[in-house]
């Protein structure tokens, strides 16, 4: 495998979404409602440490549990809804403008194009995380918050993204069709999500196992800012499937 | 630079390529005639390493298609029947993409893109972005895209779709330029493209090669005799019986009012004889005229008269 062709495909695909409004119009989304949600969820702080300061009443307020576990949390949230259109092209433009054609024909491995793909919504993601580097600097000049959590949280969301990513190659990989490439991207993360909200009502070992499968039940660590190494392992493993059945996908493009 | 035998591509039952063998030289043209559906891009995209065949073998340059793809596709220049372009992207941007794809060194891109952007004439257009473009250049653009990585084997379907007329003539006189230091296979169901571009023809039909040969031996090889069309006002079996009976006439068939009589060939001149008979039969001569046998009609007569051949090798 040469990094070169990888590079050169996660390139192109990262140009691309900066020449057509997807990265525009998913960067303006996501920092609109991350930027409201994190002014809310500092004001909502700033009235229970005065409630706190006045009245000695109620918890300390901390800013790890105050802010940076629900902001954090939320923003796992706004990925589930906003990695579907970023992912949705990768491979079903592809193949409905007959580009494929020049990617398959190209000296280049079927490796090399799925991470190139994987690389540059990556990319995409990592610019995104970027912006919301804003909040611990807003936080760090007015307050004194751990770094540790915050640390965790950019580790654990980026994780969990990349998850909702290979989810969402591998749909883009098995139609043409953009729309259906999408919802399927977004129902499929979405069942990942709430997998495990049936492991109440289910017996010992299923519920243990819907636990385990659950994409958020892994990320309540990273927020407390611990890393376990079990739930890295299931993250890579995660996004290691998805891109391997991609992989395969595409490889089966050539018997038909 | 191009060995194939016995290829065979089946679709479920359906063999869409079947039992092709020919071999390409190279510096050489070869043009690949067949009405839609006979098996070029089938042909042509096992080729490219697109896609596995069902059986026999495809060198390229040596490297069998199947053992080592990369290798083959280096040495390969593919235009697919749609040319394979990014509306959102810059021609030039493109080109240096493909040529990235194909690993052509850092140093030697400018040129490489340069060079393609030339020889096809888009310098004009280098910054347009390609969604912009009409099918012509973009056709134009997939050609150079083939071309970029300066490759030993150039595979083009149908390179001249959709362009116009002074368009067509351009990428031509481009392909006739590519022989000799490339090798070229192009794929037609345009007769006179093929003609105007390749040294060589190889016709396959139903996924069979039907005819493989230079452009003047396949039209002696091929030719019948000379064909007259006669139309008359009164078509009465006797009278075209009597035609039929002039020594040297091979068939008549009939088709209303009009009569094609087919002469056998190596005959000397019958006009008169076939007039005098109608009108000695008062069939009342409307038109006479002689049917040029052209490329047109062999290319049919391969792929559509020898149907016979064809459905009985399909059962064995």
């Amino acid at each position: 495998m040469s990094p070169k062709n990888v590079w050169t495909i996660a390139r192109k695909d990262f140009r691309t979404y900066f020449s057509s409004p997807i990265a525009y119009i998913v960067i303006a989304g996501f920092m609109l409602i991350m930027g409201w949600m994190f002014f809310y969820t500092l004001s909502h702080f700033e009235m229970q440490s005065m409630q706190y300061q006045q009245f000695n009443t109620g918890k300390s307020p901390s800013l790890t549990e105050g802010i940076i576990r629900p902001v954090y949390g939320n923003m796992n949230v706004i990925f589930l809804f906003l990695v579907p259109f970023i992912t949705m092209r990768l491979f079903a433009e592809e193949r409905k403008l007959h580009t494929i054609e020049l990617l398959l024909t190209s000296p280049v491995r079927l490796t090399e194009i799925v991470l190139g793909k994987f690389i540059s919504s990556f990319l995409l993601i990592l610019v995104m995380l970027g912006v919301t580097l804003t909040y611990p600097i807003i936080l760090f000049a007015t307050g004194n918050p751990e770094l540790g959590p915050i640390v965790t949280s950019y580790l654990g969301t980026l994780l969990l993204a990349s998850c909702y990513l290979s989810i969402g190659i591998l749909f883009s990989s098995l139609t043409e069709n953009q729309i259906v490439a999408g919802s399927l991207t977004f129902a499929t993360s979405l069942f990942f999500w709430l997998v495990n909200w049936a492991a109440q009502a289910s017996g010992p070992i299923w519920s243990e196992i819907l636990n385990y499968l659950s994409l958020i039940g892994h990320y309540s660590n990273f927020g407390q800012g611990l890393i376990d190494s079990s739930d890295v392992i299931y993250y890579l493993s995660f996004i290691g499937l998805g891109l391997f059945l991609t992989h395969r996908v595409l490889d089966s493009f050539r018997w038909r | 630079m191009i060995q194939v035998s016995h290829l065979t591509k089946f679709y479920g039952p359906r063999a869409a390529v079947n039992d092709l063998t020919f071999e390409v030289k190279k510096g050489e043209i070869v043009g690949f005639l067949g009405p839609n559906g006979a098996g070029k891009s089938t042909t042509m995209k096992i080729l490219t390493g697109f896609m596995p065949a069902s059986s026999g073998s495809a060198k390229i340059a040596g490297y069998d298609v199947f053992a080592s793809p990369l290798e083959v596709k280096r040495n390969i220049g593919f235009l697919p029947e749609n040319p394979p372009v990014y509306p959102e992207m810059q021609v030039q941007d493109y080109l240096q993409f493909a040529a990235e794809l194909h690993q052509v060194p850092r140093e030697k891109l400018r040129t490489a893109v340069d060079h393609a952007l030339t020889k096809t004439s888009l310098g004009d257009v280098r910054h347009r972005l390609i969604g912009n473009l009409s099918k012509g250049f973009r056709q134009r653009v997939g050609l150079a895209q083939a071309l970029v990585h300066n490759p030993a084997i150039l595979i083009l379907d149908e390179p001249t779709v959709g362009l116009d007329p002074k368009q067509i003539i351009e990428i031509r006189e481009l392909i006739k330029g590519l022989g000799g230091e490339h090798t070229v296979i192009l794929s037609s169901h345009i007769l006179p493209e093929v003609t105007a571009t390749c040294e060589r023809i190889i016709v396959i039909s139903k996924g069979r090669i039907v005819a493989e040969d230079t452009i003047d031996q396949l039209t002696t090889r091929i030719k019948k005799g000379v064909i007259y069309s006669l139309v008359v006002k009164n078509p009465d079996p006797t009278g075209v019986a009597a035609i039929r009976n002039i020594p040297g006439i091979h068939t008549v068939t009939q088709a209303g009012p009009k009569l094609v009589i087919e002469v056998q060939s190596g005959t000397n001149e019958i006009r008169d004889q076939i007039i005098e008979t109608a009108v000695k039969k008062e069939m009342g001569v409307l038109e006479f005229s002689a049917e040029k046998v052209s490329l047109e009609e062999i290319f049919l007569q391969l792929t559509t008269i020898e149907t016979p051949t064809q459905s009985t090798g399909a059962t064995v």
